[in-house]
């Protein structure tokens, strides 16, 4: 037992809880893409997966549970390491010059995980807790998840121009950190040598890429009119509805 | 040629210090780095006044005494030398030349240029070695090492222990120079007694001297006078974790010594 | 008159060391742990004997002035070290490691310890295999050797071009297991100043803290000197820059003789020196040797061409010429006065004619440029560095630099000086090289000397003496020694004159290598000795050593140091004065055979120099060991 804990005090236990709590969220972050992805397929499609995971809260919660773990691990591991990191040298040599032969995604881990992380808070609240006021759209979000259309409710976020832009600035940290982070997982992680290591850190700047074109694709999509007709339809099956009891408004008044 | 030196001077460890300017006499552009401090150490103590201390020896790059951050790079501009073999020819007539000693919490300094590198030492005494008596080694041939694996060895075996990589990881980290010598002693047949008890005790002295972790940014192995790769911290990263699941513990009784 | 009996067991050569083993003294383990040692340097020697002292179960206590033991310049031998493994099946054996070495010797080693040296190397290398020296293997996965010069056998193990660093983090990681332990206790930046003699016995030395200036006074049952050779005598060598003398030059004027301090080394490969700013020398490894022709032009108007513009005929590769039978591979001695001669005939290439090509182009076309890069890729990187050169393309150019003494304090089968308690080994002892060391034999002499021999021969000498007896550091004699230190010290800070401690130490060396070098004689001697007199007399009263004693101060350690290689000079001119004869690496020109060959003086130079202080101002008493060869016969080393 009181080895395990080693996991948890020394720097290199650290560094594997780090890698390994990375590597699991990067496997979120894949299978996310692969769902958002859906948007190009016909609304029911992406409208469906939705409805399967609010209709299995036993599958829903544990998987958003582990996920706040892993992420509180990660963090906790970060910030414990940086500031040990910091302290190891107190003295900065002069001109603050960059560490010789260090990337730049390499330098920069922990801007790009506090960027990312303030992304995820605003993308919780955007489209989880769906917090009207920062959506910048006159289309209420809360009606449209109320009609369970998330395809409708995507195209309506992403319409508004400087919300998709703070998701491609978003989705670009991540990748940011994923370019040199996944590489460095494997290293931290032990699983890296000198024949596949250097294939290993093209390769996680290019899945890096990918992921990012992945996202991006989603905004520039409905910035260029993909789904406007669905949310049309949606929005006037809403007006046109006979009212029962309080229908949600689907514009805000002027 | 001539150049300006804006070099570290600092009495003791609880002194402060501070930068202090010289130019230099006319020099020969085939001189050493090291040679050039002579020069301006020889004019400072005929005025009289204190040399500038830094650490040397073999100077011809093996006993990983020479130190010094020259421009921001432990080492000096090339890679692959320690500062005992950078040449003037290196830098241009007039240049001004920034001189630090290496910066570690680890390394507090002992006067101006020089630290104290103990630590590392000490990590050492954790458990780099091989428990063997002398006396009772075995007939050297009776125990083969595919080449290959020496190679590999000696690759990580080659670490003089300046200490560049510490100097140069922007968390003062270490595991380069530990992870070299865990590498080395774990890949060869003669280490493995003792490799996952090794790996537990160096790395856990690494830590109580006040080394940063890696961040795996590659300043080490790019400022590393004897080229020694990042994959052996990968190496000395799995080490650990199977030492740990193994439970092996990295004390030891003081008989079993 | 010191009495010198070195104590050599009586029997057949071969069997002297297994009876000296079954003679000598034991001392049990509980009594093993009520001994103090001190051991001064962790070189190759220091720390294997550190290591191998504290494993019997002895207190130790190590000193070195470097920041770690792991930085003694053992760390930069480059070749590799000798066994008689017989690996190669060509013929090795123990009694031709011996032979040979003796005969490199040019025949002036004791003939029982260079025995006893090939008999232990065959148990060094089973031993820093196991401690994980990662020797160069063969695809088979065992030991490879190569050859080295004054050998017609491979024998040498390596690990690429850093076989002295390897086996010195060998010696260290023992050292480090056993401060672990708690069993030896190491204290580094800290430098022996003086040796304290408390009735005739050695028993303790005065050292100073060169961080904080702190004199300190350390008391032992037997004091070990590991602290290496004085090649820096001559400013440029080899060495590293703070090799110096001061712990066997105190240990000398506290009683301890000093044996044929002249027999030094002239290492033949050397990067030539290229200004007056020059710190050091560096040295291209031997094995260089291996696959390297050296030669130059066969006419001095040819010299300043360039090496591809001199045809095949106009080349002399006159080792190969001279020395048909070991060609390039002739030992270091005379490949070094070889050298030497051709660049005195005018025929030397590189700035001021003092220079020999070295080349690999035969090499490269034989084996291709790959395997040359596999074997010597490291030493190429060097000399680019150092030169700006590619000897891959132009041939390298080389010439001779100092590199090791073989004399040193006189000790007997013992290791033990005719001081008692006071042990040396490694290269600062006189025993195993005699007047030429061969390559790959110095690695091996400092690890038999510190892990096999020194543990239990210093037996003999604990057994008569017991630690109750030993000296507090409140004696007498610990009192007088520091305050010698501590006047000694006042005296170069107060001297505040206007040279530095460098300029002193590089007249000394230009002295020494002119007159002291590598061909000596008569007149030149006489005059380096009135000069080093009265350099010795100018240091000091012109020396300037800024700053105080009470903390890290450079250049009072340099000072210091350079004070001692002042009186040190003089006596290898006077011992190289005295020895009317030509033998290994001391060429005196009156003594030579008609065709320029070293001619030795078996009747009347067949002996041990070893001189013995005699008071500041009395010339020092030179005692004799006489060489008695009891299997061997002295003959006229040829190489031809």
């Amino acid at each position: 037992m009181k080895t395990l804990v080693c996991f948890f005090t020394s720097s290199v236990g650290r560094k594997f809880l780090m890698a390994a709590s990375g590597g699991l969220l990067f496997l979120f972050v894949v299978a996310h893409l692969l769902g958002n992805l859906q948007i190009f397929l016909p609304p029911e499609a992406i409208n469906n997966y939705a409805r399967y995971l609010q209709n299995h809260p036993e599958l829903l919660w544990p998987v958003r549970a582990g996920l706040l773990v892993l992420l509180g691990v990660h963090v906790w591991a970060a910030v414990t390491l940086t500031l040990e990191n910091r302290a190891a040298r107190p003295v900065q040599y002069w001109g603050r010059p960059a560490p010789y032969g260090a990337s730049f995604a390499s330098r920069t881990m922990m801007v790009s995980g506090v960027a990312v992380g303030a992304f995820v808070l605003y993308h919780l609240l955007h489209y989880t807790v769906v917090v009207e006021g920062l959506s910048g759209t006159k289309i209420s979000l809360r009606a449209l998840k109320a009609q369970h259309d998330v395809y409708a409710m995507m195209v309506a976020g992403f319409r508004v121009w400087y919300v998709s832009l703070l998701y491609v600035v978003g989705v670009g940290a991540l990748c940011w950190h994923l370019a040199h982070g996944l590489g460095a997982m494997f290293q931290s992680l032990g699983l890296k040598n000198r024949i596949y290591g250097p294939w290993l850190d093209r390769l996680a700047r290019a899945v890096a890429a990918l992921i990012f074109l992945g996202y991006a694709s989603i905004p520039a999509a409905i910035l260029a009119g993909h789904g406007r007709a669905h949310l049309q339809q949606v929005i006037e099956r809403i007006e046109t509805a006979p009212e029962r009891g309080t229908p949600p408004a689907v514009r805000t008044p002027h | 040629m001539k150049v300006t030196l804006k070099v570290w001077r600092q009495k003791d460890a609880q002194s402060p210090g501070r930068f202090v300017t010289y130019v230099t006499p006319e020099l020969n552009p085939n001189m050493s780095f090291l040679e050039m401090l002579d020069v301006v150490n020889e004019d400072l103590i005929r005025r009289g006044e204190e040399p500038i201390a830094f650490d040397h020896d073999c100077r011809e790059g093996i006993c990983g005494t020479c130190s010094l951050v020259i421009n921001g790079k432990p080492h000096g501009p090339h890679r692959g030398v320690t500062t005992c073999q950078t040449y003037l020819r290196s830098f241009k007539d007039g240049d001004t030349i920034v001189v630090e000693p290496f910066r570690a919490r680890a390394f507090p300094v002992i006067r101006d240029l020089i630290v104290d590198r103990s630590a590392l030492d000490r990590i050492m005494w954790a458990g780099g070695f091989i428990s063997v008596r002398t006396g009772s080694a075995p007939e050297a041939n009776s125990l083969p090492v595919p080449k290959d694996v020496a190679e590999r060895a000696m690759d990580a075996a080659q670490c003089i222990g300046c200490g560049a990589c510490v100097a140069a990881c922007k968390n003062a980290s270490a595991m380069l120079f530990v992870a070299a010598k865990i590498s080395h002693l774990g890949l060869l047949p003669q280490g493995q007694p003792e490799r996952w008890r090794r790996a537990r005790a160096m790395i856990e002295q690494m830590d109580r001297e006040g080394f940063g972790a890696c961040t795996v940014t590659g300043s080490c192995e790019a400022v590393c006078p004897k080229g020694i790769s990042l994959e052996f911290i990968a190496r000395m990263n799995r080490d650990y974790a199977v030492a740990l699941l193994k439970g092996d513990s990295p004390v030891r009784a003081a008989a079993a010594l | 008159m010191a009495t010198l009996n070195a104590n050599i067991p009586s029997g057949p050569l071969a069997q002297k060391w297994t009876r000296h083993r079954n003679e000598s003294r034991l001392i049990s383990p509980a009594n093993k742990r009520k001994y103090k040692i001190i051991v001064v340097g962790a070189g190759l020697a220091g720390a294997s004997a550190s290591a191998a002292l504290a494993e019997l179960g002895y207190e130790v206590h190590n000193f070195v002035y470097h920041d770690s033991p792991r930085r003694a310049h053992s760390v930069a031998a480059q070749g590799g070290i000798n066994a008689a493994k017989n690996y190669q099946n060509d013929g090795d054996s123990v009694w031709r490691l011996f032979y040979d070495t003796l005969r490199g010797g040019d025949f002036r080693a004791r003939e029982a310890n260079v025995y006893r040296l090939a008999e232990v190397s065959v148990q060094i290398i089973d031993h820093c295999v196991a401690l994980g020296v990662p020797f160069a293997r063969e695809y088979g996965g065992l030991l490879d050797n190569r050859s080295f010069g004054g050998a017609q056998v491979s024998r040498t193990f390596y690990a690429r071009g850093q076989t002295g660093q390897q086996l010195l983090l060998a010696a260290y990681s023992a050292l480090c297991r056993m401060i672990a332990a708690g069993q030896v206790k190491s204290y580094t930046h800290t430098e022996m100043l003086d040796l304290v003699v408390v009735d005739g016995h050695a028993k303790g030395i005065i050292a100073r803290d060169l961080r904080t200036g702190r004199i300190t006074r350390h008391n032992a049952d037997a004091v070990v000197l590991a602290t290496g050779g004085y090649a820096n005598v001559f400013y440029l060598s080899t060495n590293a820059l703070h090799s110096n003398a001061t712990a066997i030059w105190r240990a000398y004027k506290r009683g301890a003789c000093f044996a044929n301090p002249c027999f030094t080394q002239i290492h033949p490969t050397c990067i030539p020196v290229s200004g007056e700013y020059q710190s050091k020398l560096t040295l291209m490894s031997e094995s260089l040797r291996n696959d390297g022709r050296i030669w130059v032009p066969k006419r001095p108007e040819d010299c300043s061409k360039h090496p591809h513009d001199i045809p095949e005929s106009d080349r002399d590769y006159y080792l190969e010429r001279m020395y048909p039978a070991y060609g390039n591979l002739c030992p270091r001695d005379i490949a070094s006065r070889a050298a030497k001669k051709v660049c005195d005939e005018g025929r030397g290439v590189g700035p001021g004619g003092r220079g020999v090509y070295l080349d690999f182009s035969d090499a490269i076309r034989r084996l291709g440029l790959a395997k040359v890069q596999e074997r010597y890729g490291n030493l190429f990187d060097m000399y680019r560095e150092i030169t700006g050169e590619d000897a891959y393309q132009v041939p390298m150019r080389i010439y001779p630099a100092v590199h090791y003494t073989m004399g040193g304090l006189w000790v007997d089968y013992n290791l033990m000086s005719n001081l008692p308690g006071l042990f040396v080994i490694g290269e600062a002892n006189f025993s195993d090289h005699g007047a030429n060391r061969l390559g790959a034999s110095a690695l091996m002499q400092g690890l038999a000397d510190g892990f096999f021999i020194l543990p239990l021969t210093i037996g003999n000498y604990l057994a008569t003496v017991h630690p109750s007896q030993r000296p507090s550091t409140d004696h007498a004699a610990f009192a007088a020694a520091e305050a010698d230190v501590t006047q000694r010290l006042n005296q170069l800070l107060h001297c505040r004159g206007k040279r530095t401690p460098t300029e002193f130490h590089r007249e000394l060396g230009r002295l020494m290598w002119d007159h002291c070098g590598m061909s000596r004689n008569r007149a030149g001697l006489q005059s380096a000795l009135r000069q080093i007199a009265e350099l010795r007399d100018r240091f000091w009263h012109e020396v300037n050593v800024p700053g105080e004693s009470t903390c890290l101060n450079q250049a009072l350690e340099k000072a210091h140091r350079v004070a001692d290689f002042l009186e040190l000079a003089e006596l290898m001119c006077l011992d190289a004065l005295h020895r009317e004869e030509s033998c290994g690496g001391h060429f005196r020109e009156e003594h030579q055979l008609p065709d320029g060959e070293a001619k030795r003086d078996d009747e009347r130079f067949a002996y041990v120099a070893a001189w013995e202080y005699a008071g500041p101002d009395r010339s020092p008493v030179l005692n004799k060991e006489p060489l008695v060869y009891e299997e061997v016969r002295m003959t006229t080393r040829s190489y031809k």
